[in-house]
């Protein structure tokens, strides 16, 4: 008999005493805020997201976010960049993982983290070109270990397990962190990569960005979990859920996992409760699937009003440096924005040149095919 | 030939330490088809990683550790289970390179055995080669032979490129010949010529070069000589070669065990009426697998291609006027 609960505890007490069924495993999901809507704080701020200097590093950053969402929506409006993925209402997930990971740590993002990947380096420039239809925009000169934005959903989580199992097997203090959405969490291979990191005990850090919609699926139809946060623990690992328009919260503890995973204490899954403010890409219309009276209540929790409300409060900003900010935030942006529309096509013949190593003899008849028809001749 | 892949897992272990082994039970039970064999012992756990049955995962987290500069090779018990992997292969692994312009790489193999002819379970018999090869950025190679095996599975290790290597499992104990190991490769898009004729080009791949060279013996014993060329890279295909030899015959017969609608000799016969229609003297014949599931082991030796149908192929071809 013994064989059939192969993982019980053998000293448990057998006695008859006891009912037939008696808890074997508990679980705990903590959820953790420090910053109110109202721009209260709740508690005290952690080190290192307690001082003026680092929340105000953390408020431009999302600011900077914001403007070029606008400004990228605005520029696919007018026919001058592809479909894009807005993250307003979200800023404080992107730039919160961004700032709580260290330069040689690897992103692995969803395609709604620009504000981590700007913090890592990745150029404003860059993000519109490869919305803009180019792959040279996912040759990113900052973090050249940073994988490119994953257009499908959460098939980048394996990569994540993958990058984490390549710095433990080589001994690097790194870790892998991978950002997903809440609709990502009905995937087979997000769980099959979670549970890879738990039962190796992996350097990896899942932030799931919950921006209660996958289009126009409602979190409370995609599964019946009370919270996406305990999918970790049927991995084996912690998952807790903050307030991720708290960028304090965010942070805080995905810093906290990340130096946890860096120490060998393995993964953790954190659930950031946000929401998506825009339509989920410029070729949706959010107001098909929900409700005006659900956005305007979500635009009285939306991170950056809150962070801003707080540092107002303490003296630590003022009118004039929020109107210098916005100006300083726009012109950034503008200068990307010239940048990438000064940036000409790649050659027709580009597609051929990056698929292998070296380009194969078996392709050159149709890679010389597009270089006569629009170049006239075989080009080198 | 299954001894022939062990042994080059274990050269390229041996002289590469960003060459891991991974998959399922390919440490101590050394694989089911002991082709890890010994590998756990030698070079150890960290080197030779049991992973959990993640089919749809195993090629991701490839990916990760080839982004990072490690040459993962994956094994997938039978082809049979490689399906859910290739969304991985063609959403990322096959891509990477290209929509990075470079940045990141990946240089990973992915093993399975394939094919019928063991009396395997169901779900254990298919040749998916087809769909595999119509995937860009990546590689498909087939060894016929452990020479072969040995010499392509080296190759496709130290390629800085995605491959997908099929390993025809009639031909793991079938067929034996000593192989050195010289850790030399063998080139990748490439075909072997492996019996050369004037009268009829016979082309082929994985287990069914057994059946195609026993043809060619009998041929040879007419009097007929006949090309057999073996294609074992199919992505990326070494069209040349078999447009050379069908230049020189007029004459061509494609066999291979996967079924026939979409299979991979449909682009080679559709490659040599586009470039080599003016060789040919005779239709080109395909001799295949139907386009049937394969039979459970009862049935399966129906299925897979017969010296006798593949003889018959090449008197219809040899006698058109």
């Amino acid at each position: 008999m013994d064989v059939l609960y192969g993982n019980r505890d053998d000293n448990r007490d057998d006695s008859t005493s006891l009912p037939a069924s008696s808890p074997v495993a508990s679980f705990f999901i903590g959820f953790t805020r420090y910053l109110a809507a109202d721009g209260r704080a709740l508690h005290p701020f952690p080190t290192p997201v307690a001082g003026r200097d680092e929340l105000v590093r953390l408020y431009r950053a999302m600011v900077l976010t914001r403007t070029f969402d606008a400004k990228a929506v605005a520029l696919q409006r007018t026919g001058r960049l592809g479909t894009f993925a807005s993250s307003l209402g979200q800023e404080a997930v992107s730039v919160g993982v961004g700032a709580a990971m260290r330069p040689d740590d690897v992103l692995l993002p969803s395609f709604r983290e620009q504000g981590a990947q700007f913090l890592r380096g990745v150029l404003p420039e860059e993000i519109l070109l490869y919305w803009g239809g180019d792959e040279r925009g996912s040759n990113y000169c900052g973090p050249r270990e940073d994988f490119p934005i994953s257009v499908p959903i959460g098939t980048h989580a394996p990569h994540a397990a993958g990058v984490a199992m390549a710095f433990q097997l080589r001994g690097d203090a790194r870790v892998a962190v991978c950002v997903l959405g809440d609709g990502s969490t009905s995937r087979g291979d997000v769980y099959e990569a979670m549970n890879l990191a738990g039962s190796h005990h992996l350097p990896l850090v899942f932030v799931v960005s919950n921006n209660q919609w996958a289009i126009s699926l409602p979190r409370s139809a995609q599964t019946a979990a009370q919270t996406l946060a305990q999918k970790a623990i049927g991995c084996g690992f912690p998952g807790e859920q903050i307030d991720g328009n708290d960028i304090v919260a965010v942070v805080d503890r995905v810093g906290a996992a990340i130096e946890r995973a860096r120490a060998g204490g393995g993964p953790t899954l954190i659930e950031a409760v946000t929401y998506r403010l825009s339509d989920h890409t410029t070729a949706d219309d959010a107001s098909r699937y929900r409700n005006d009276a659900e956005v305007s209540e979500q635009w009285q929790q939306e991170p950056i009003l809150r962070l801003r409300t707080y540092l107002v409060g303490q003296g630590w900003w003022t009118t004039a440096d929020e109107e210098s900010l916005l100006r300083d935030c726009s012109e950034q942006i503008d200068h990307a924005v010239a940048t990438y529309l000064g940036i000409g096509p790649q050659e027709p013949t580009s597609m051929f040149d990056s698929l292998y190593a070296e380009l194969p003899p078996a392709l050159l008849a149709q890679r010389d095919e597009v270089s006569v028809l629009h170049r006239g001749v075989v080009d080198d | 030939m299954v001894d022939a892949v062990r042994t080059a897992l274990a050269r390229a272990l041996a002289d590469d330490e960003r060459v891991l082994v991974m998959g399922e039970d390919v440490g101590a039970d050394g694989g089911v088809f002991r082709a890890t064999d010994g590998l756990l012992e030698r070079f150890g756990s960290r080197r030779v990683i049991d992973m959990p049955i993640s089919e749809s995962s195993f090629v991701g987290f490839g990916v990760g550790l080839a982004a990072q500069g490690f040459r993962p090779v994956i094994e997938y018990q039978f082809s049979g289970f490689i399906y859910p992997g290739i969304d991985q292969l063609v959403n990322h692994a096959g891509r990477l390179r290209n929509r990075t312009r470079g940045r990141i790489t990946c240089p990973l193999v992915v093993r399975a055995p394939y094919g019928a002819g063991v009396h395997a379970p169901e779900h254990h018999s298919e040749s998916p080669e087809a769909m595999l090869a119509h995937i860009p950025g990546i590689r498909v190679v087939i060894p016929s032979s452990p020479r072969r095996a040995y010499g392509l599975l080296l190759a496709a290790i130290r390629d800085p490129d995605p491959v997908v290597f099929l390993e025809p499992k009639r031909l793991y104990r079938s067929v034996r010949e000593d192989v050195t190991d010289d850790g030399v490769a063998l080139p990748l898009d490439t075909c072997f010529t492996l019996r050369s004729g004037n009268d009829i080009t016979l082309v082929t791949w994985g287990a069914c070069t057994a059946e195609t060279l026993a043809v060619a013996d009998r041929l040879a014993a007419e009097g007929i000589g006949a090309d057999v060329i073996d294609v074992a890279t199919l992505r990326l295909l070494d069209i040349d070669t078999i447009l050379a030899s069908v230049e020189r015959t007029g004459r061509c017969v494609i066999v291979h065990e996967a079924v026939r609608t979409g299979g991979f000799g449909a682009e080679i016969a559709a490659q040599l009426a586009g470039a080599g229609l003016t060789s040919l003297l005779a239709p080109v014949q395909r001799v295949t697998g139907y386009d049937t599931i394969v039979p459970l082991a009862r049935l399966e030796h129906e299925f897979i291609p017969s010296e006798e149908r593949i003889l018959a192929a090449i008197r219809e071809v040899l006698a058109y006027t």
